[in-house]
Protein backbone atom coordinates (compact mmCIF):
# COMPACT_ATOMS: atom_id res chain seq x y z
CA UNK A 1 0.00 0.00 0.00
CA UNK A 2 2.38 2.79 0.84
CA UNK A 3 4.59 1.99 -1.68
CA UNK A 4 1.73 2.30 -4.03
CA UNK A 5 1.07 5.64 -3.04
CA UNK A 6 4.68 6.79 -3.51
CA UNK A 7 5.00 5.18 -6.93
CA UNK A 8 1.16 7.55 -7.34
CA UNK A 9 2.91 10.52 -6.13
CA UNK A 10 5.41 9.81 -8.78
CA UNK A 11 3.68 9.07 -11.20
CA UNK A 12 1.17 12.21 -11.45
CA UNK A 13 3.29 14.89 -9.59
CA UNK A 14 6.81 14.21 -11.01
CA UNK A 15 6.02 15.10 -15.29
CA UNK A 16 4.54 17.84 -14.51
CA UNK A 17 6.97 19.32 -12.19
CA UNK A 18 9.71 18.15 -14.10
CA UNK A 19 8.55 20.40 -16.46
CA UNK A 20 7.83 23.71 -14.30
CA UNK A 21 11.63 22.70 -13.11
CA UNK A 22 13.21 23.00 -16.56
CA UNK A 23 11.01 25.37 -18.34
CA UNK A 24 10.01 27.63 -15.30
CA UNK A 25 12.78 27.79 -12.44
CA UNK A 26 15.41 26.92 -13.97
CA UNK A 27 15.16 29.71 -16.56
CA UNK A 28 14.04 32.37 -13.65
CA UNK A 29 17.25 31.28 -11.70
CA UNK A 30 18.92 31.55 -14.79
CA UNK A 31 17.88 35.00 -15.50
CA UNK A 32 18.15 36.75 -12.27
CA UNK A 33 21.91 34.92 -12.08
CA UNK A 34 22.59 37.39 -15.10
CA UNK A 35 22.34 40.41 -12.58
CA UNK A 36 25.50 39.81 -11.13
CA UNK A 37 27.52 39.63 -14.71
CA UNK A 38 28.58 42.09 -16.64
CA UNK A 39 27.71 42.51 -20.47
CA UNK A 40 30.21 41.63 -23.20
CA UNK A 41 30.98 44.23 -25.65
CA UNK A 42 28.94 42.44 -28.28
CA UNK A 43 26.33 41.60 -26.44
CA UNK A 44 25.62 38.55 -24.34
CA UNK A 45 27.58 37.99 -20.85
CA UNK A 46 30.62 37.85 -19.27
CA UNK A 47 30.92 35.54 -15.85
CA UNK A 48 32.54 38.69 -13.75
CA UNK A 49 31.46 39.77 -10.74
CA UNK A 50 29.66 43.50 -10.81
CA UNK A 51 27.22 45.32 -9.24
CA UNK A 52 26.98 47.91 -11.45
CA UNK A 53 23.43 46.55 -13.01
CA UNK A 54 21.91 47.32 -9.58
CA UNK A 55 23.92 50.89 -9.34
CA UNK A 56 22.40 51.64 -12.69
CA UNK A 57 18.66 51.01 -11.43
CA UNK A 58 18.80 53.82 -9.35
CA UNK A 59 20.48 56.45 -11.95
CA UNK A 60 17.33 58.93 -12.17
CA UNK A 61 16.84 58.18 -15.76
CA UNK A 62 15.78 54.19 -15.06
CA UNK A 63 14.39 55.58 -11.33
CA UNK A 64 12.12 57.67 -13.40
CA UNK A 65 10.64 54.85 -15.88
CA UNK A 66 10.26 52.87 -12.75
CA UNK A 67 8.23 55.47 -11.06
CA UNK A 68 5.59 56.49 -13.89
CA UNK A 69 5.19 52.44 -14.30
CA UNK A 70 4.57 52.56 -10.77
CA UNK A 71 2.35 55.29 -10.90
CA UNK A 72 0.14 54.41 -14.19
CA UNK A 73 -0.46 51.05 -12.93
CA UNK A 74 -1.45 52.66 -9.38
CA UNK A 75 -3.82 55.27 -11.72
CA UNK A 76 -5.05 52.03 -13.90
CA UNK A 77 -5.98 50.22 -10.47
CA UNK A 78 -7.82 53.01 -9.03
CA UNK A 79 -9.86 53.44 -11.43
CA UNK A 80 -10.65 50.05 -12.18
CA UNK A 81 -11.84 49.76 -8.52
CA UNK A 82 -13.81 52.52 -8.90
CA UNK A 83 -15.75 51.38 -12.23
CA UNK A 84 -15.45 47.84 -10.93
CA UNK A 85 -17.18 48.19 -7.61
CA UNK A 86 -20.57 49.21 -8.41
CA UNK A 87 -20.31 46.91 -11.26
CA UNK A 88 -19.89 43.91 -8.93
CA UNK A 89 -22.16 45.22 -6.36
CA UNK A 90 -24.87 45.34 -9.26
CA UNK A 91 -24.10 42.28 -10.73
CA UNK A 92 -24.58 40.34 -7.07
CA UNK A 93 -27.56 41.82 -6.74
CA UNK A 94 -28.85 40.49 -9.90
CA UNK A 95 -31.67 37.46 -10.47
CA UNK A 96 -29.65 34.20 -10.97
CA UNK A 97 -29.69 33.96 -14.67
CA UNK A 98 -29.29 37.27 -15.23
CA UNK A 99 -26.30 37.27 -13.03
CA UNK A 100 -24.72 34.29 -15.23
CA UNK A 101 -25.05 36.30 -18.19
CA UNK A 102 -23.92 39.47 -16.77
CA UNK A 103 -20.94 37.85 -15.50
CA UNK A 104 -19.82 36.43 -18.99
CA UNK A 105 -20.07 39.52 -20.93
CA UNK A 106 -17.51 40.60 -18.44
CA UNK A 107 -15.52 37.87 -19.12
CA UNK A 108 -16.15 37.86 -22.73
CA UNK A 109 -13.72 40.83 -24.13
CA UNK A 110 -11.14 39.32 -22.09
CA UNK A 111 -11.13 36.32 -23.49
CA UNK A 112 -10.17 37.76 -27.07
CA UNK A 113 -7.06 38.87 -28.49
CA UNK A 114 -5.43 41.42 -26.45
CA UNK A 115 -3.82 42.99 -29.80
CA UNK A 116 -7.16 43.45 -31.12
CA UNK A 117 -8.49 45.00 -28.03
CA UNK A 118 -5.73 47.70 -28.26
CA UNK A 119 -5.97 47.88 -32.04
CA UNK A 120 -9.66 48.96 -31.58
CA UNK A 121 -8.72 51.98 -29.22
CA UNK A 122 -6.08 53.04 -31.87
CA UNK A 123 -9.24 52.82 -34.57
CA UNK A 124 -11.70 55.01 -31.83
CA UNK A 125 -9.28 57.27 -30.75
CA UNK A 126 -6.79 57.88 -33.96
CA UNK A 127 -6.65 61.85 -35.52
CA UNK A 128 -9.63 61.22 -37.66
CA UNK A 129 -10.90 58.37 -35.65
CA UNK A 130 -14.31 57.93 -34.63
CA UNK A 131 -14.49 60.04 -31.42
CA UNK A 132 -12.58 62.82 -33.73
CA UNK A 133 -14.87 62.34 -36.73
CA UNK A 134 -18.21 62.46 -34.68
CA UNK A 135 -16.74 65.30 -32.31
CA UNK A 136 -16.39 67.51 -35.44
CA UNK A 137 -19.29 66.51 -37.13
CA UNK A 138 -21.33 67.85 -34.22
CA UNK A 139 -19.03 70.99 -34.13
CA UNK A 140 -17.74 70.63 -30.85
CA UNK A 141 -14.49 71.14 -32.08
CA UNK A 142 -12.54 72.39 -35.16
CA UNK A 143 -9.38 70.08 -35.87
CA UNK A 144 -8.69 66.88 -34.42
CA UNK A 145 -7.88 66.73 -30.80
CA UNK A 146 -4.39 64.32 -29.91
CA UNK A 147 -6.60 61.67 -28.01
CA UNK A 148 -3.55 58.84 -28.69
CA UNK A 149 -0.14 58.59 -27.44
CA UNK A 150 -0.16 60.15 -23.69
CA UNK A 151 -0.81 58.75 -20.28
CA UNK A 152 -4.19 58.61 -20.15
CA UNK A 153 -4.01 56.65 -23.48
CA UNK A 154 -2.20 53.70 -21.88
CA UNK A 155 -4.30 54.29 -18.67
CA UNK A 156 -7.41 53.19 -20.69
CA UNK A 157 -6.01 50.64 -22.75
CA UNK A 158 -5.04 49.13 -19.16
CA UNK A 159 -8.20 49.42 -17.54
CA UNK A 160 -10.09 47.96 -21.13
CA UNK A 161 -7.60 45.20 -21.07
CA UNK A 162 -7.99 44.35 -16.73
CA UNK A 163 -11.06 45.63 -15.56
CA UNK A 164 -12.80 42.08 -16.11
CA UNK A 165 -9.34 40.61 -13.70
CA UNK A 166 -11.39 43.46 -11.39
CA UNK A 167 -14.56 42.88 -11.48
CA UNK A 168 -14.52 38.76 -10.74
CA UNK A 169 -12.61 38.78 -7.16
CA UNK A 170 -14.64 41.69 -5.99
CA UNK A 171 -18.03 39.64 -7.34
CA UNK A 172 -16.89 36.66 -5.78
CA UNK A 173 -15.97 38.89 -2.08
CA UNK A 174 -19.35 40.56 -2.63
CA UNK A 175 -21.47 37.66 -3.43
CA UNK A 176 -20.38 35.74 0.01
CA UNK A 177 -21.73 38.49 1.54
CA UNK A 178 -24.65 37.93 4.37
CA UNK A 179 -27.04 40.50 3.19
CA UNK A 180 -28.59 40.29 6.61
CA UNK A 181 -25.76 42.31 8.15
CA UNK A 182 -26.51 45.30 5.76
CA UNK A 183 -29.76 44.84 6.77
CA UNK A 184 -29.00 44.97 10.52
CA UNK A 185 -26.87 47.59 10.18
CA UNK A 186 -29.83 49.70 8.19
CA UNK A 187 -32.06 48.45 10.99
CA UNK A 188 -29.92 50.38 13.79
CA UNK A 189 -30.14 53.46 11.84
CA UNK A 190 -26.83 53.88 10.05
CA UNK A 191 -27.16 55.15 6.51
CA UNK A 192 -26.35 53.54 3.40
CA UNK A 193 -22.81 55.29 3.12
CA UNK A 194 -22.28 54.43 6.89
CA UNK A 195 -23.44 50.79 6.08
CA UNK A 196 -20.99 50.59 3.23
CA UNK A 197 -18.08 52.32 5.05
CA UNK A 198 -18.47 49.90 8.08
CA UNK A 199 -20.09 46.56 7.12
CA UNK A 200 -19.30 46.15 2.92
CA UNK A 201 -16.34 47.65 2.37
CA UNK A 202 -14.53 45.74 5.25
CA UNK A 203 -16.04 42.37 4.49
CA UNK A 204 -15.15 42.67 1.20
CA UNK A 205 -11.40 43.41 1.66
CA UNK A 206 -10.74 40.51 0.39
CA UNK A 207 -11.81 41.10 -3.04
CA UNK A 208 -10.54 44.50 -3.13
CA UNK A 209 -7.15 43.27 -2.43
CA UNK A 210 -7.13 40.49 -5.03
CA UNK A 211 -8.82 42.51 -7.88
CA UNK A 212 -6.31 45.45 -7.75
CA UNK A 213 -3.59 42.81 -7.34
CA UNK A 214 -5.02 41.34 -10.67
CA UNK A 215 -5.23 44.52 -12.15
CA UNK A 216 -1.67 46.19 -11.22
CA UNK A 217 0.40 43.36 -11.78
CA UNK A 218 0.36 42.89 -15.45
CA UNK A 219 -0.52 46.70 -15.75
CA UNK A 220 2.49 47.11 -14.43
CA UNK A 221 4.73 45.01 -16.57
CA UNK A 222 3.14 46.08 -19.60
CA UNK A 223 5.09 46.86 -22.92
CA UNK A 224 2.20 46.51 -25.34
CA UNK A 225 -0.31 49.12 -24.31
CA UNK A 226 2.32 51.84 -24.13
CA UNK A 227 3.85 50.74 -27.24
CA UNK A 228 0.89 50.69 -29.46
CA UNK A 229 -1.23 53.42 -27.58
CA UNK A 230 1.92 55.73 -25.78
CA UNK A 231 3.83 56.72 -28.79
CA UNK A 232 6.66 53.50 -28.57
CA UNK A 233 9.16 55.97 -26.23
CA UNK A 234 10.92 53.84 -23.87
CA UNK A 235 8.03 54.98 -20.65
CA UNK A 236 7.12 52.07 -18.63
CA UNK A 237 9.64 49.65 -17.18
CA UNK A 238 8.31 46.75 -19.58
CA UNK A 239 9.14 48.95 -22.60
CA UNK A 240 13.01 49.23 -20.94
CA UNK A 241 13.47 45.51 -20.10
CA UNK A 242 12.32 44.69 -23.89
CA UNK A 243 14.61 47.23 -25.09
CA UNK A 244 17.32 45.93 -23.05
CA UNK A 245 16.88 42.14 -24.17
CA UNK A 246 15.96 42.35 -27.83
CA UNK A 247 17.68 46.39 -29.19
CA UNK A 248 20.35 46.82 -26.44
CA UNK A 249 21.31 43.44 -25.70
CA UNK A 250 22.29 44.44 -22.45
CA UNK A 251 21.30 41.06 -20.84
CA UNK A 252 22.60 41.98 -16.78
CA UNK A 253 21.00 45.09 -17.42
CA UNK A 254 17.63 43.76 -18.28
CA UNK A 255 17.79 41.13 -15.72
CA UNK A 256 18.46 43.99 -12.97
CA UNK A 257 15.54 45.35 -14.12
CA UNK A 258 13.23 42.22 -14.18
CA UNK A 259 14.38 41.59 -10.90
CA UNK A 260 13.13 45.09 -9.35
CA UNK A 261 9.87 44.21 -11.24
CA UNK A 262 9.60 40.88 -10.10
CA UNK A 263 10.63 42.50 -6.30
CA UNK A 264 7.78 44.99 -6.71
CA UNK A 265 5.21 42.38 -7.29
CA UNK A 266 6.53 39.73 -4.56
CA UNK A 267 6.18 42.93 -2.38
CA UNK A 268 2.80 43.15 -3.23
CA UNK A 269 1.82 39.81 -2.72
CA UNK A 270 3.23 39.35 0.17
CA UNK A 271 1.10 42.41 1.24
CA UNK A 272 -1.83 40.64 0.10
CA UNK A 273 -1.33 37.23 1.73
CA UNK A 274 -0.50 39.32 5.09
CA UNK A 275 -4.31 40.99 4.25
CA UNK A 276 -5.86 38.22 4.16
CA UNK A 277 -4.69 36.11 7.17
CA UNK A 278 -5.60 39.19 8.83
CA UNK A 279 -9.66 39.25 7.03
CA UNK B 1 -32.82 47.28 0.63
CA UNK B 2 -33.26 49.99 -2.15
CA UNK B 3 -30.13 50.02 -4.18
CA UNK B 4 -28.88 54.00 -4.47
CA UNK B 5 -29.41 54.98 -8.33
CA UNK B 6 -26.31 56.24 -9.04
CA UNK B 7 -24.58 52.51 -8.63
CA UNK B 8 -26.68 51.88 -11.69
CA UNK B 9 -24.18 54.68 -14.00
CA UNK B 10 -20.73 52.57 -13.05
CA UNK B 11 -22.78 49.21 -13.99
CA UNK B 12 -23.81 50.59 -17.45
CA UNK B 13 -20.94 52.68 -18.24
CA UNK B 14 -18.95 48.94 -17.62
CA UNK B 15 -20.19 47.06 -20.63
CA UNK B 16 -20.66 50.30 -23.05
CA UNK B 17 -16.66 50.65 -21.99
CA UNK B 18 -15.91 46.79 -22.99
CA UNK B 19 -18.29 46.46 -25.82
CA UNK B 20 -17.77 49.97 -27.54
CA UNK B 21 -14.38 49.32 -29.29
CA UNK B 22 -15.59 45.61 -30.12
CA UNK B 23 -18.91 46.28 -31.75
CA UNK B 24 -17.10 49.18 -33.96
CA UNK B 25 -14.12 46.84 -35.07
CA UNK B 26 -16.93 44.23 -36.24
CA UNK B 27 -18.83 47.06 -37.93
CA UNK B 28 -15.81 48.48 -39.29
CA UNK B 29 -14.41 45.30 -40.70
CA UNK B 30 -17.78 45.21 -43.01
CA UNK B 31 -16.83 48.19 -44.72
CA UNK B 32 -16.91 48.79 -48.47
CA UNK B 33 -14.75 52.05 -47.73
CA UNK B 34 -10.99 51.80 -48.07
CA UNK B 35 -10.70 54.03 -45.32
CA UNK B 36 -10.61 52.45 -42.16
CA UNK B 37 -12.48 55.51 -40.38
CA UNK B 38 -15.68 56.00 -42.60
CA UNK B 39 -18.42 53.43 -43.15
CA UNK B 40 -19.42 53.77 -46.74
CA UNK B 41 -21.56 50.62 -47.29
CA UNK B 42 -21.92 46.99 -46.39
CA UNK B 43 -18.91 44.83 -48.01
CA UNK B 44 -17.27 41.39 -47.33
CA UNK B 45 -14.11 42.49 -49.71
CA UNK B 46 -11.81 42.71 -46.35
CA UNK B 47 -12.95 39.38 -45.65
CA UNK B 48 -12.16 38.37 -49.40
CA UNK B 49 -8.63 40.32 -49.26
CA UNK B 50 -7.69 38.13 -45.94
CA UNK B 51 -8.20 34.74 -47.58
CA UNK B 52 -5.58 35.95 -49.88
CA UNK B 53 -3.28 36.93 -47.62
CA UNK B 54 -0.24 35.05 -47.57
CA UNK B 55 1.34 36.25 -44.26
CA UNK B 56 -1.68 35.89 -42.10
CA UNK B 57 -2.19 32.34 -43.74
CA UNK B 58 1.07 31.02 -42.91
CA UNK B 59 0.56 33.06 -39.11
CA UNK B 60 -3.00 30.95 -38.89
CA UNK B 61 -1.21 27.82 -39.31
CA UNK B 62 2.09 28.30 -36.64
CA UNK B 63 -0.42 29.56 -34.67
CA UNK B 64 -3.19 26.74 -34.62
CA UNK B 65 0.54 24.23 -34.74
CA UNK B 66 2.05 26.15 -31.60
CA UNK B 67 -1.45 26.12 -29.74
CA UNK B 68 -2.86 22.69 -30.68
CA UNK B 69 0.53 21.14 -29.45
CA UNK B 70 0.86 23.14 -26.34
CA UNK B 71 -2.88 22.49 -25.30
CA UNK B 72 -2.41 18.61 -25.54
CA UNK B 73 0.68 19.32 -23.50
CA UNK B 74 -0.36 21.15 -20.90
CA UNK B 75 -3.38 19.27 -20.73
CA UNK B 76 -1.49 16.27 -20.36
CA UNK B 77 0.93 17.43 -17.74
CA UNK B 78 -1.85 19.66 -16.24
CA UNK B 79 -4.32 16.93 -15.09
CA UNK B 80 -1.96 14.95 -13.77
CA UNK B 81 -0.15 17.54 -11.70
CA UNK B 82 -3.85 18.72 -10.63
CA UNK B 83 -4.83 14.89 -9.27
CA UNK B 84 -1.31 14.23 -8.13
CA UNK B 85 -1.54 17.58 -5.85
CA UNK B 86 -5.13 17.17 -4.76
CA UNK B 87 -4.21 13.75 -3.32
CA UNK B 88 -0.76 13.13 -3.30
CA UNK B 89 0.44 16.14 -1.48
CA UNK B 90 0.34 18.53 1.40
CA UNK B 91 2.62 20.73 0.18
CA UNK B 92 2.34 24.23 0.14
CA UNK B 93 5.69 25.08 -2.20
CA UNK B 94 4.24 22.44 -4.88
CA UNK B 95 1.00 24.41 -4.33
CA UNK B 96 2.97 27.77 -5.40
CA UNK B 97 5.07 26.54 -7.95
CA UNK B 98 1.95 25.18 -9.93
CA UNK B 99 0.01 28.97 -9.93
CA UNK B 100 3.41 30.44 -10.69
CA UNK B 101 3.29 30.92 -14.33
CA UNK B 102 -0.21 32.51 -14.17
CA UNK B 103 1.20 35.09 -11.63
CA UNK B 104 4.29 35.95 -12.87
CA UNK B 105 4.77 38.81 -15.88
CA UNK B 106 4.16 36.83 -19.11
CA UNK B 107 7.38 39.32 -20.07
CA UNK B 108 9.75 38.05 -17.30
CA UNK B 109 8.44 34.22 -18.31
CA UNK B 110 9.28 35.29 -22.21
CA UNK B 111 12.49 36.51 -21.36
CA UNK B 112 13.40 34.06 -18.78
CA UNK B 113 12.75 31.42 -21.88
CA UNK B 114 14.47 33.10 -24.19
CA UNK B 115 17.77 33.49 -21.99
CA UNK B 116 17.58 30.33 -21.00
CA UNK B 117 17.32 28.71 -25.18
CA UNK B 118 20.08 31.16 -25.77
CA UNK B 119 21.56 29.01 -23.04
CA UNK B 120 21.39 25.79 -23.80
CA UNK B 121 22.04 26.79 -27.94
CA UNK B 122 18.57 25.64 -28.45
CA UNK B 123 17.44 26.76 -32.20
CA UNK B 124 14.16 28.62 -31.76
CA UNK B 125 10.99 27.76 -33.58
CA UNK B 126 7.89 26.40 -33.65
CA UNK B 127 8.51 23.95 -30.70
CA UNK B 128 10.19 26.47 -28.04
CA UNK B 129 7.19 28.76 -28.46
CA UNK B 130 5.03 25.63 -28.04
CA UNK B 131 7.65 24.74 -25.08
CA UNK B 132 6.69 27.87 -23.80
CA UNK B 133 2.99 27.89 -24.10
CA UNK B 134 2.58 24.79 -22.37
CA UNK B 135 4.16 26.31 -19.34
CA UNK B 136 1.33 29.09 -18.48
CA UNK B 137 -1.12 26.80 -20.31
CA UNK B 138 -0.33 23.63 -17.34
CA UNK B 139 -1.17 26.87 -14.50
CA UNK B 140 -4.41 27.08 -16.20
CA UNK B 141 -5.61 23.61 -16.69
CA UNK B 142 -3.97 22.68 -13.17
CA UNK B 143 -5.96 25.57 -11.92
CA UNK B 144 -9.79 24.56 -13.33
CA UNK B 145 -9.11 20.77 -13.12
CA UNK B 146 -8.51 21.09 -9.31
CA UNK B 147 -11.88 23.77 -8.78
CA UNK B 148 -13.65 20.41 -10.58
CA UNK B 149 -11.50 18.03 -7.49
CA UNK B 150 -12.48 20.23 -4.51
CA UNK B 151 -16.10 20.36 -6.15
CA UNK B 152 -16.30 16.18 -6.72
CA UNK B 153 -13.65 16.18 -3.23
CA UNK B 154 -15.69 12.95 -2.34
CA UNK B 155 -13.06 10.05 -2.76
CA UNK B 156 -15.29 6.92 -1.47
CA UNK B 157 -15.58 5.89 -5.16
CA UNK B 158 -11.94 6.05 -5.89
CA UNK B 159 -11.33 3.95 -2.28
CA UNK B 160 -13.87 1.48 -3.06
CA UNK B 161 -12.72 0.67 -6.41
CA UNK B 162 -9.13 0.23 -4.71
CA UNK B 163 -10.64 -1.98 -2.04
CA UNK B 164 -11.96 -4.16 -4.81
CA UNK B 165 -8.43 -4.68 -5.93
CA UNK B 166 -8.08 -1.94 -8.82
CA UNK B 167 -4.61 -1.00 -9.41
CA UNK B 168 -4.32 3.07 -8.94
CA UNK B 169 -3.69 3.08 -13.09
CA UNK B 170 -7.49 1.63 -13.40
CA UNK B 171 -8.90 3.81 -10.94
CA UNK B 172 -7.82 6.64 -12.34
CA UNK B 173 -8.82 5.82 -15.47
CA UNK B 174 -11.98 4.64 -14.60
CA UNK B 175 -12.98 6.54 -11.47
CA UNK B 176 -11.25 9.33 -11.53
CA UNK B 177 -10.78 10.45 -14.89
CA UNK B 178 -14.34 10.35 -15.97
CA UNK B 179 -15.37 12.15 -13.08
CA UNK B 180 -13.05 15.07 -14.30
CA UNK B 181 -13.46 15.07 -17.54
CA UNK B 182 -15.69 18.12 -17.97
CA UNK B 183 -13.06 20.42 -16.01
CA UNK B 184 -10.22 19.24 -18.66
CA UNK B 185 -12.16 19.97 -21.64
CA UNK B 186 -12.52 23.38 -20.05
CA UNK B 187 -9.08 23.54 -19.50
CA UNK B 188 -8.35 22.50 -22.84
CA UNK B 189 -10.14 24.90 -23.87
CA UNK B 190 -8.43 27.74 -22.36
CA UNK B 191 -5.19 27.11 -22.97
CA UNK B 192 -6.20 26.62 -26.45
CA UNK B 193 -7.68 30.47 -26.72
CA UNK B 194 -4.97 31.67 -24.60
CA UNK B 195 -2.62 30.09 -26.71
CA UNK B 196 -3.90 31.53 -30.10
CA UNK B 197 -4.08 34.81 -28.82
CA UNK B 198 -0.42 34.88 -26.98
CA UNK B 199 1.79 37.53 -27.98
CA UNK B 200 4.58 38.59 -25.21
CA UNK B 201 5.99 34.77 -24.65
CA UNK B 202 5.46 34.14 -28.48
CA UNK B 203 7.30 37.64 -29.19
CA UNK B 204 10.54 36.51 -27.30
CA UNK B 205 10.54 32.56 -27.80
CA UNK B 206 9.71 32.33 -31.62
CA UNK B 207 12.13 32.54 -34.63
CA UNK B 208 11.21 35.75 -36.63
CA UNK B 209 10.86 34.04 -39.46
CA UNK B 210 8.36 31.66 -38.61
CA UNK B 211 5.81 34.47 -36.75
CA UNK B 212 2.78 32.91 -34.93
CA UNK B 213 -0.53 35.31 -35.48
CA UNK B 214 -0.55 37.55 -32.99
CA UNK B 215 3.18 38.64 -33.99
CA UNK B 216 2.28 39.02 -37.92
CA UNK B 217 -0.68 41.40 -36.02
CA UNK B 218 1.39 43.07 -33.76
CA UNK B 219 3.56 44.27 -36.71
CA UNK B 220 0.20 44.66 -38.67
CA UNK B 221 -1.40 46.94 -36.16
CA UNK B 222 2.00 48.65 -35.46
CA UNK B 223 2.42 49.49 -39.72
CA UNK B 224 -0.87 51.47 -39.12
CA UNK B 225 -4.74 51.31 -39.18
CA UNK B 226 -6.02 48.86 -42.14
CA UNK B 227 -9.48 47.62 -42.75
CA UNK B 228 -7.99 44.22 -43.32
CA UNK B 229 -7.04 44.08 -39.38
CA UNK B 230 -11.04 44.40 -38.48
CA UNK B 231 -12.07 41.10 -40.48
CA UNK B 232 -9.03 39.28 -38.80
CA UNK B 233 -10.26 40.79 -35.64
CA UNK B 234 -13.66 39.85 -36.08
CA UNK B 235 -12.95 36.03 -37.04
CA UNK B 236 -10.81 36.16 -33.95
CA UNK B 237 -13.57 37.60 -31.72
CA UNK B 238 -15.81 35.15 -33.14
CA UNK B 239 -13.74 32.14 -32.13
CA UNK B 240 -12.94 33.04 -28.44
CA UNK B 241 -16.55 34.43 -27.72
CA UNK B 242 -17.54 30.89 -29.03
CA UNK B 243 -14.90 29.26 -26.90
CA UNK B 244 -15.39 30.83 -23.79
CA UNK B 245 -19.22 30.07 -23.88
CA UNK B 246 -18.72 26.65 -24.83
CA UNK B 247 -16.40 26.35 -21.79
CA UNK B 248 -19.19 28.04 -19.64
CA UNK B 249 -21.45 25.97 -20.52
CA UNK B 250 -19.25 22.82 -19.71
CA UNK B 251 -18.75 24.35 -16.35
CA UNK B 252 -19.11 27.22 -14.48
CA UNK B 253 -16.21 28.71 -15.95
CA UNK B 254 -16.58 32.95 -14.17
CA UNK B 255 -17.26 30.51 -10.44
CA UNK B 256 -14.21 28.94 -11.37
CA UNK B 257 -11.98 31.77 -11.89
CA UNK B 258 -13.66 34.39 -9.47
Amino acid sequence: MRRSRALGRIVFLGPGLIYLIVLLLVPLALLLSFTVFRRGRFGGIVYELTGENFTRLIDPLYLDVLLDSLKIATITTVIALLVGYPTAYLIAQLPRKWKTIALVAIVLPFWTNFLVRIYAWIVLLSGPGLVNSTLMKLGLIDKPLELLYNQGTIVTGLIYSYLPLMVLPLYAAIEKLDPQLREASANLGARPARTFLSVTLPLTLPGVITGSLFVFVPSFGNFVVPELLGGGRSIMVGNLIRDQFLTARDWPFGAALSLALIAVLIVLLLLQAWSARRA
Amino acid sequence: MRRPRLMYVPFWLTYVFLYTPIVVLVVMSFNSDDSPYTFGGFSLKWYGELASDGTIQQGLVNTLIVAVGSTVLATVLGTMLAVGLARHSRSRVLDAISVMPAILPDLVLGIGLLVFYATIKLTLGLYSVLLAHAVFGMAFVTAVVRTRLAAHGDTSLEEASRDLGATPFTTFMRITLPQLAPGIAAGALLVFTLSIDEFVIASFTAAPLEPTLPMVIYSMVRFGVTPEINALATLLLAVSFTVVIAAQRMTRLTESLS
